[in-house]
């Protein structure tokens, strides 16, 4: 059976391939048949396995960890977008293991959504975790944050070597206490990713989306602060001290390192230090060439639909994707709507969220000067109806989004254009942006 | 481009002040509650009042003059925190609504308002008995849009979370009977509920911006008890209906 399963797993994934599409169902296959596919592949690395888990960040931050390992020769595994789920996995090993199931790898940094890493850790125990964030998004499938909470904290403890730790985030953070309870046996390390006080009120976390009377504005008071409970930071194992419009101080180790970053975005930079630590924490006590882990954190480009920037008409076109109300609030920080033609794309499928609450915990004033040229998806007009609320003014409000695309590429030429797009909006656009500039399409 | 804003002009005399106050906004904030109050402030404003927005907070003092009530959902754990300081103005806010104070209570804060919330953990939070309601956990969550018919108010529409179940005694009459979707429970099609002007519901999504005969109602009622009479303006509610047309062809 065992001799038979990854041929014909691999011969699956190549039919399903050529077919054009279903990248997870070849891992269907290898499961139903060799059920200990994964498991036995995974223990085979040396340095283990690695998790990321939360609700904002993940991709881009798998990406940097894969890029900051790979500057220090190893050879990583990963899963790629939109297989971050358990058998998206055994689909993504088919593809990289040889005939006889062997892969060549020092290590696998997986991405993995928080329900399905609860699977997953309970199949493969990994060595290391990395737990961005919990914040509300599709709490139509998770049902409430708390819940998202408990199901990182179920990762943590089946994370055998280190967890590390968004300090700045108090339903993560707080995990630390889950894991120094674990028995004595598998007792990981804790080491957590901070933010220098400057930029804490950049990223406010989910109790802090709403403690101002005027607006789901954020305020620098956490929750544990106003329970009158005493915050007392950890140390963290990296902070990121300062976000310039091209680069970023990072500390380690006692050092403040200065580096230019291509990554555009603060909430991709505090991924950044995030992806450090995790870095760090894999390479433990081995040799570590600093300069070249700097210029791989420079270097890493923004993951598909992450402030990725194309070009249409020789003018730039931003994708920001915006997935829950913490998202499109820094999305809209982060990128200032002066000098640019803005778009706003939500769709309400299964992968988007369904429930179009969320847009109501968002803020969207930094549009009221500039307006906003055209709104699209199947929920154009619950977003039109949004930013009448706020007194932002807006153009066309056109539900079929190759219309809509249109008409905003032709209405706004010769400026920079920036589309805000919920995830199957932005699969669309991609696929209408195919035909006229290179882009990378995903299924 | 066209501003879709139909603010009153400011040269023009306000018709009076409205004080709307936000219960617990800092635990009962899920699912968008701000649009209720940010509805409520809008809505106010273009039917030429002048809104004031209020907060209470746990451990606040509690403001006087309010003229509409609005309280949000939240997740269990926040229930809890502001349990004892709801009890603590219990008094007050059942005289408020016995005396026909408009309020709007979504989820969380509807569960509170009915006579307990028996938890699926065990614990049972009691309410404060405004509602003649009861509530019980589940493991069973009840997700996804719903449509509701109403008398009062025509078809209302929103999206329900929620895996306590509630049942309405008689001193309370539903707020609509659901044509899709669960509503209160998931047996007798009753979702939300009605006492005095009281409007309870589940739905969130958020509720008034898609359903102003709901926010109208509350901002006229308001209004005449404070003034005698209402004279509404006349807001720009095509995207309503529009965004109302759309969400009625989802799925659940």
């Amino acid at each position: 059976m065992l001799s038979f399963s990854v041929p014909l797993g691999k011969l699956v994934r190549t039919l399903s391939r050529l077919r054009g599409g279903g990248s997870a169902f070849p891992g269907l296959v290898v499961e139903k048949i060799d059920p200990g596919f994964m498991q036995r592949t995974l223990a085979s690395l040396p340095h283990g396995v690695a998790v990321v888990s939360g609700t904002n960040g993940k991709t881009t931050t798998t990406k940097m960890v894969v890029e900051l390992l790979e500057s220090q020769g190893l050879k990583v595994f990963t899963n790629r977008t939109g297989s971050n789920f358990t058998r998206g996995v055994a689909a993504s090993l088919l593809g990289e293991v040889d005939w006889r199931g062997r892969l060549d790898a020092d290590i696998a940094i997986l991405e993995l959504d928080e329900a399905h890493a609860v699977h997953f850790v309970n199949k493969v125990q990994p060595r290391f975790s990395l737990l961005l964030n919990v914040l509300r998004d599709q709490l139509d499938r998770f049902g409430e944050i708390d819940k998202t909470a408990r199901l990182l904290e179920h990762i943590a403890s089946k994370t055998t070597d280190t967890v590390v730790l968004n300090r700045e985030d108090p339903r993560v953070a707080r995990i630390a206490r889950i894991v120094h309870g674990v028995d004595a046996l598998h007792h990981p390390n804790v080491r957590y990713f901070g933010l220098d006080e400057s930029l804490r009120s950049t990223f406010p976390n989910d109790d802090e989306m709403r403690t101002s009377g005027s607006g789901p504005s954020p305020s620098g008071t956490s929750v544990a602060a106003a329970a009158g409970e005493v915050v007392d930071l950890p140390a963290a194992d990296v902070v990121l001290r300062r976000v310039g419009a091209q680069d970023a101080d990072f500390e380690f180790d006692g050092q403040t390192v200065s580096t230019e970053m291509k990554l555009r975005g603060v909430y991709n930079i505090f991924n950044a230090a995030a992806a450090l630590s995790l870095a760090r924490a894999v390479l433990g006590t081995g040799p570590v060439d600093t300069p070249k882990l700097v210029k791989a954190l420079a270097d890493v480009a923004p993951a598909f639909g992450r402030g990725e920037s194309l070009t249409v008409d020789g003018q730039p076109l931003e994708l920001v994707l915006v997935k829950n109300p913490s998202g499109f609030r820094l999305g809209l920080k982060s990128f200032p709507a002066g000098g640019y033609a803005t778009m706003i794309a939500i769709n309400d499928n299964y992968a988007d969220g369904r429930d179009m609450s969320w847009l109501w915990d968002v803020e969207f004033e930094s549009l009221r000067e500039d307006g906003v040229e055209v709104l699209t998806g199947v929920r154009a007009y619950d977003m039109a109806l949004r930013l009448q609320y706020d007194d932002v003014p807006f153009g066309v409000v056109e539900p079929d989004i190759t219309a809509a695309l249109r008409t905003f590429i032709n209405g706004s030429r010769g400026k920079p254009k920036r589309i805000f797009c919920t995830y199957t909006s932005m699969l669309a656009i991609r696929r209408e942006l195919a035909k006229i500039t290179i882009v990378e399409v995903v299924s | 481009m066209t501003s879709e804003a139909q603010s009153t002009p400011e040269a023009q005399q306000s018709k009076g002040t409205l004080r709307v106050l936000q219960l617990y906004p800092r635990e009962m904030n899920i699912y968008g509650d701000w649009g209720n109050a940010l509805v409520l402030k809008q809505r106010i404003k273009w039917h030429g009042y002048t809104p004031e927005l209020l907060e209470y907070n746990v451990g606040d003092e509690f403001p006087g003059d309010i003229d509409i009530v609005v309280g949000g959902g939240g997740q269990d754990s926040g229930q809890v925190v502001i349990q004892d300081d709801l009890q603590a103005r219990a008094d007050h806010l059942r005289e408020l609504a016995d005396a026909g104070a408009p309020m709007l209570v979504i989820c969380g804060l509807y569960q509170l308002f009915g006579k307990f919330f028996k938890t699926s953990a065990g614990p049972t939070i009691p309410g404060i008995g405004i509602l003649d309601v009861e509530t019980h956990g589940t493991d069973e969550r009840l997700i996804g849009n719903v449509i509701m018919k109403s008398t009062e108010f025509g078809d209302i529409m929103g999206y329900e979370n929620h895996s306590g179940q509630t049942t309405l005694g008689p001193g309370v009459e539903p707020l609509g009977i659901v044509t899709k979707g669960a509503g209160n429970n998931s047996k007798d099609g009753h979702e939300g509920a009605r006492y005095n002007n009281v409007v309870a519901s589940y739905l969130h999504g958020s509720l008034l911006p898609k359903n102003p005969a709901i926010a109208d109602f509350l901002i006229r009622t308001a209004a005449e008890r404070k003034y005698g009479t209402f004279v509404p303006g006349a807001p720009d509610d095509d995207y309503a209906r529009l965004a109302r047309e759309h969400a009625a062809r989802r799925p659940r």
